[in-house]
């Protein structure tokens, strides 16, 4: 019964695939793997801006959208009409094709990196030899759909918007790769499949996740850090920054082009999220070993929608940075810290299993980071800021 | 030939094509990604899936950016005359001759004109990672310091010009 659950979908693709001819099953099994994560993941979007919506309405004390259907739970439906109602408005300056191109570009490249994603127990569409590189590859490309709808709309906020994009992901890629890579040197291995099987076992109620050793937790930390960078939210939604550039990259898209770049920024955050939970949340695996009736795909999702909550929470409490402050934590900290880390988790792979690997792990990640915060913090000399023609 | 190779080689090739002949440099740039990336593909149809995502990675990730991000720095996107694409006829005409001697000649050399072709080597990732850190592991450092070298350079000829003002 358990197990029937936890194999569902499987064994409903496998129904579906029996009365297929043998020559059209290939293309047939593709599909049945791709149309459900086309299906299920816009649908979390949608889910996703209302619960967020609400979420800041409440952290800045007020309702949130509720008049659309009981508690405003209509509110995505609504929202989607509007932008498929919307006018379809091209600047004349704009580079119509680039233009045009930019948003399903961002589209196409935030839906590719869920071929490699585990949701569940056999539940990959595609498992891949170098499943971790393959996400990472492929998501390199979104930067450029970046520049293209910056530069295509041929306005000077959307420009400086892109161009600060793609200096923010440049500058926080490196330790996102860096801090995912520990986990592949401790497995020994890029698929994304194998990593999750390698964190399967439990000590007692204590499961063998990659975030409960020392490297693992600061991995997991500057992984999850440089993942809000990546997708572009708040504290690091410079960007977008309504208040600076009014709306960055996208400012002169409307309808529904407006409303796939936004859909874009979901899939990149649920996706990211989705790659930290296979990398160092035991992927689909219970968190316990009493735990482990609730189905597989279940355990990915509500660890999925604990994330999707940490960063909604973030979002509703964190003050924008500063450009300088932005590049400065990027290369100052967060990439001393991912080599240091990196060589945390080599120690850790080569000494024997025992207390003296913990405490090592522990001191060769808690030293460099006193040492360098203290030494950061002290260089910043904090006064008041005057401002020349404001108050 | 399969479709999927005559696909992806018409759309390398004609991407190419556009990177040398479209007039703003962004669409440029832009066309020599998607050929770029065609690239890519064509090793991943190979069945080269590290070769085929390094390609991806380097390529899209880190060159194309850079090629973007020097276009904007530098020139903006101010349209080239039309003069400039039509200079250089004659050595351009003899440098794709040579090119493509080259290639016949060394093709026409390889195994692959011999009636039997040798068995496909499988080479798995965990294999490449073992020959970049064993065999070759000289090498990937010098690559490493070549870059680091390149990298202090670029910093210093900035940091002279921040001077400058």
């Amino acid at each position: 019964m358990i197990d029937a659950l936890d194999q569902i979908f499987v064994a409903a693709k496998h129904r579906l695939m029996e009365p297929v001819p043998s020559r059209w099953q290939p293309l047939v099994s593709a599909l049945l793997s791709i149309v459900p994560l086309l299906m299920v993941f816009p649908g979390l979007f949608a889910l996703t801006t209302l619960l967020e919506r609400k979420g800041l309405g409440r952290i800045q004390n007020r309702h949130g959208p509720n008049r659309v259907g009981p508690w405003g739970v209509l509110q995505p439906v609504a929202d989607g009409l509007k932008t498929l109602t919307k006018e379809n408005v091209v600047p004349r300056g704009a580079a119509p094709f680039i233009h045009f191109l930019a948003p399903v570009v961002l589209v196409i490249v935030s839906f590719l990196v869920y071929a490699v994603l585990p949701l569940g127990r056999n539940m990959v569409a595609v498992d891949l030899d170098a499943g971790v590189l393959f996400f990472f590859a492929v998501g390199t490309a979104a930067e450029l759909a970046v520049f293209m709808a910056g530069w295509a709309s041929r306005n000077k906020y959307s420009l400086l918007g892109a161009m600060r994009a793609i200096a923010q992901m440049i500058s926080y890629e490196i330790p996102l790769i860096l801090s995912a890579v520990t986990v592949v040197m401790v497995t020994g291995s890029l698929s994304t499949v194998r990593i999750v099987e390698a964190q399967a076992e439990y000590t007692g109620w204590i499961p063998h996740w990659f975030v409960m050793q020392p490297w693992g937790l600061a991995g997991f930390i500057l992984f999850l850090i440089s993942a809000t960078a990546e997708s572009n939210r708040s504290p690091f939604d410079l960007p977008e920054g309504e208040s600076e550039i009014i709306a960055g990259y996208y400012i002169e898209y409307s309808g529904f082009k407006f409303a796939l770049f936004f859909l874009a920024e979901y899939l990149g955050l649920f996706a990211v999220s989705g790659m930290a939970i296979t990398l160092f949340l035991g992927g689909w695996h219970a968190p316990a070993p009493w735990l482990e009736f609730i189905p597989s795909w279940a355990c990915f999702f509500v660890k999925l929608l604990a994330l999707i909550a940490l960063f909604i929470w973030g979002r509703g409490t964190l003050p924008r940075f500063r450009q300088d402050q932005l590049m400065e934590f990027s290369w100052k900290f967060m990439i001393p810290m991912a080599l240091v880390n990196l060589v945390s988790a080599a120690l850790w792979q080569l000494m024997d299993c025992g207390p003296e690997r913990w405490l090592v792990s522990f001191l060769l990640i808690a030293t460099p980071y006193l040492l360098l915060g203290r030494s950061l913090f002290e260089r910043n000399q904090f006064f008041k800021r005057t401002y020349r023609f404001a108050g | 030939m399969s479709l999927p190779f005559v696909i992806l080689a018409l759309l390398t090739a004609a991407a190419a094509m556009g990177a040398m002949s479209l007039r703003p440099l962004v669409h440029c740039v832009l066309a020599l990604v998607v050929s770029l990336s065609g690239l890519a593909c064509l090793y991943l149809q190979l069945g080269a899936q590290f070769a085929g995502f390094a390609q991806l990675l380097v390529y899209i990730g880190a060159v194309g950016i850079l090629i973007v991000f020097a276009v904007l720095l530098t020139r903006g996107d101010a349209m080239p005359p039309r003069r400039s694409l039509v200079q250089g006829r004659v050595f351009g005409l003899g440098v794709a001759v040579s090119v493509l001697g080259v290639l016949v000649w060394a093709i026409s050399r390889s195994c692959l004109m011999s009636p039997t072709l040798p068995p496909a080597p499988v080479a798995t990732v965990e294999q490449i990672g073992d020959a970049l850190m064993t065999r070759f592991v000289l090498p990937l450092e010098l690559v490493g310091l070549l870059l680091t070298a390149a990298l202090m350079g670029s910093v210093m000829i900035a940091m002279q010009e921040g001077e400058d003002k």
